[in-house]
């Protein structure tokens, strides 16, 4: 049939399997928009109220579902809006295809109006792109950008189309079925027979896994050969939910703000077993230290990560499920008793000490205790204050309070959803996590403000709950995307973190920096219930475990967004904390 | 480590943007390109880049890997000097004097250079050679008055019959 460019790219996300698309409108994509009005039987448009919330509900819908969430944005500013989104998505490897208008091909180069270079701006946030200057070969390219995305290591795609190759015309072929992946890599016999001959003259193997177990889908095989192995398991924030988390092998997230039982059983291990995860530094804190003490046996599918950031004594590139399952299989089972008990005993010590330093917190707050805290100066103080509450006698909940009490509440299978600082660490800390894909975060790139978009996207692809975990800081950054939340009925529990500040940087600047709290003190003066229920959106405030149930149990009854403002102590801190480029010898654990 | 010289043979979708990407590597992860030379190929679909770089083992690694993941990028190797023709090119313009003339047209005999432009008052000298033996004639040149130069940089083929790419798709027709 002899359609337009704009008919093409309908026509080519329908074939690959695309039934929902994020974006946002304007004058270059307006002939692509007439062509979705034309497919509105078939793709589903999810307007957002701003690109870089449909970047990131595109985002969302990914993680969620496993399939490759697509975005739309229009030229110029539409299209540089989107770069966070897909910077967000190449760090932590989410397929997503970005779609971007263009001026006519005559007038680019010209800075035109809504002009700007997108391909050149994107190339270092996106896996590939595309500039699409024939209309006979949009439907190639956007077929290719599909595959590029989703296979191997996944990543975003952005394909730019100028104005004129939407409006011309040329004959397309439907393709039957979705473009398939490229084959997935295999490890080599070999290098899997050292892994196990590695594995089996360790005596304190310990397993440190990422994303990669949850995009490989290889949870199933992680679990079987972390019992042939007989060993503990920790992760990367990226590879949370790919084990539960009341798993008896599992100690948590390592790392900057991870589990002491997880950190302090990889520095006394012989043999870490690194398993589609890349070793940032956030979890491993200073490279060169770091895995002074181990050896490493390092499977990635990238073979570009392999001796990248930390150096193994044994490097397998191959697709992690098809890796683990082989090893598994001539790896003769391990029994390691003597180490897995020194585990139990690094558990015990970590609760001990988790519940040390929250008595020395609570003995120290004075919100909790009504007596104001000491660290404030008196301009502090003025913002520091909710509305229409008197600071020395105000409450307020700590973040076990906040997260054990939703999870209370939580009603059939959600999805943790979280922006980035201290209320995201807690989550990835305390969360309780089932299977995979039930927690959605901003691992690698941190981006404050993924949260809204990323839990809208979410709903839509699973139709599960999602609880947004927020800090007032972050949720002020894309609240704008409260109105799609409300106008695409996702009933979305939002739980502020509200303590006033932002409070990871100000806890850096507690330790590191003379308490110099530089910019981190935020006006209290923006009403978190009324900013909700103007956007029609339901809202309750809580300063008590008794006000976070009351609220919890109505914003889980809602089948519409609902805001939980939270009202914390700014100085409550994060803990453990390895300090930035530091080692494990460094690790705060109570403050 | 010990720092080295490496020289790459990149095969390369010919494609616009390409040399951006490459490049952009380069810039993005910290690696520093000594040169970068990049033209058409045998076959219409591609074009190769030769790129020289000084650094240890893990970075030629890791730069071999990260080119590898690029779309664009079809075949990457590291040549070895040993096995490989390395030319460079260089272009010179020196004065042209009745005191120099003899000694310039002496030393451009001795390398092989050749005389490609000649006025009174400018000569320009082309020469092809390693690296080496470029940078010894500019040397050379600079007492009689280099006005301006431009070299290519470094192209460079495998000797023998061995090829960057053996498994060549000829009508490749890049997107």
């Amino acid at each position: 049939m002899n359609i337009t460019g704009a008919q093409i790219v309908t026509e080519v996300l329908c074939e690959q399997g695309c039934d929902t698309v994020f974006g946002y409108p304007g004058g270059q994509v307006i002939d692509l928009y007439d062509a979705l009005w034309l497919a509105k039987d078939r793709i589903r448009h999810v307007l957002t109220a701003h690109e870089q919330g449909a970047a990131h509900a595109a985002d969302g819908y990914a993680r969620a579902s496993g399939k490759v969430g697509v975005v739309i944005a229009t030229s110029g500013p539409g299209a540089t809006n989107l770069v966070t989104g897909l910077a967000t998505a190449h760090l932590d490897s989410v397929p997503l295809v970005a779609v971007t208008g263009n001026v006519p091909s005559g007038l680019i180069g010209r800075d035109a109006f809504q002009e700007v270079d997108i391909v050149g701006v994107s190339m270092p946030v996106t896996k590939h792109n595309f500039i699409v200057k024939d209309v006979t070969r949009l439907a190639e390219t956007l077929r290719l950008a599909f595959k590029i995305a989703k296979s191997g290591r996944p990543g975003p795609v952005l394909v730019d189309i100028p104005k004129d190759v939407q409006t011309a015309s040329c004959e397309f072929e439907p393709a039957a079925a979705p473009i398939e992946a490229e084959p997935k890599k295999t490890s080599s016999n070999h290098r899997l027979r050292w892994a196990k001959e590695m594995i089996e003259k360790s005596r304190r193997p310990y397993i440190y896994f990422g994303g990669g177990i949850i995009s490989g889908d290889a949870s199933a095989e992680l679990l079987a050969f972390a019992e042939r192995c007989d060993a503990p398991m920790g992760c990367s924030l990226m590879g949370l939910s790919a084990v539960p988390t009341d798993h008896p092998r599992f100690l948590g997230m390592q790392g900057m703000h991870g589990h002491f039982a997880a950190s302090a059983a990889e520095q006394e291990a012989d043999l870490v077993i690194a398993l589609g995860v890349r070793f940032s530094d956030r979890a491993t804190g200073d490279g060169d230290s770091f895995a002074e003490r181990f050896r490493v046996l390092h499977i990635d599918i990238d073979a570009a990560e392999l001796n990248k950031n930390i150096h193994a004594q044994l490097s397998v590139q191959g697709d992690v499920k098809d890796a683990l399952s082989r090893l598994t299989e001539i790896l003769p089972q391990q029994h390691h008793p003597t180490w897995m008990k020194r585990i139990r005993t690094l558990r015990r010590e970590e609760a001990e000490r988790t519940a040390h330093s929250h008595e020395m917190r609570d003995a120290r707050s004075g919100l909790q205790k009504g007596m104001g805290t000491v660290t404030e100066t008196e301009a502090d103080r003025h913002f520091l204050l909710p509305p229409g509450q008197s600071y020395d006698t105000s409450p307020c909940l700590t973040h076990e309070q906040i997260i054990d009490g939703i999870e209370a509440a939580k009603a059939g299978s959600c999805i943790a959803v979280t922006d980035v600082g201290q209320h995201q660490m807690w989550a990835a800390q305390r969360c309780h996590l089932t299977v995979p894909r039930c927690f959605l975060t901003s691992g690698g790139l941190g981006t404050m403000g993924f949260g809204l978009g990323a839990a809208v996207g979410a709903y839509i692809a699973t139709g599960r709950r999602p609880v947004l975990f927020t800090g007032d800081g972050c949720f002020r950054m894309n609240l704008t995307e409260l109105a799609t939340a409300v106008a695409e009925k996702v009933p979305v529990v939002i739980v502020i973190f509200n303590n006033g500040v932002l409070g990871m940087v100000r806890q850096w600047q507690t330790l590191f920096f003379d308490g110099h709290h530089s910019a981190t003190t935020l006006p209290r003066t923006a009403d978190f219930v009324k900013i909700a229920e103007g956007f029609g959106a339901g809202a309750m405030r809580a300063h008590t475990p008794e006000e976070l149930k009351a609220a919890a149990e109505t914003a889980f009854a809602q089948e519409m967004p609902f805001v939980i403002d939270c009202i914390t102590d700014p100085d409550e801190t994060v803990l453990p904390m390895l300090p930035p480029g530091g080692s494990f010898a460094d690790l705060i654990t109570e403050i | 480590m010990e720092q080295q010289e490496y020289v790459l043979g990149v095969m390369v979708a010919n494609i616009s943007g390409v040399l951006s990407r490459v490049s952009g590597m380069f810039t993005r992860r910290g690696f520093n390109i000594d040169s970068l030379t990049v033209g058409e190929t045998e076959s219409r679909g591609y074009s190769r880049i030769t790129i020289s770089f000084h650094g240890d083992e893990d970075m030629k690694e890791r730069i071999l890997k990260q080119l590898e993941k690029l779309h664009d990028v079809k075949e990457v190797e590291v040549l070895a000097k040993d096995d490989t023709v390395i030319r460079e090119l260089l272009l010179l313009k020196v004065r042209n004097s009745v005191e120099t003339r003899q000694d310039i047209m002496a030393a451009v005999e001795i390398f092989r250079s050749k005389i490609v432009d000649y006025s009174s008052a400018a000569l320009i000298c082309e020469l092809t050679g390693e690296t080496s033996k470029i940078d010894a004639f500019i040397s050379l040149m600079r007492e009689y008055g280099i006005m301006e130069m431009c070299r290519t940089g470094l192209v460079a083929l495998e000797r023998g019959e061995n090829c960057l790419r053996t498994e060549r798709e000829a009508d490749l027709d890049p997107i």
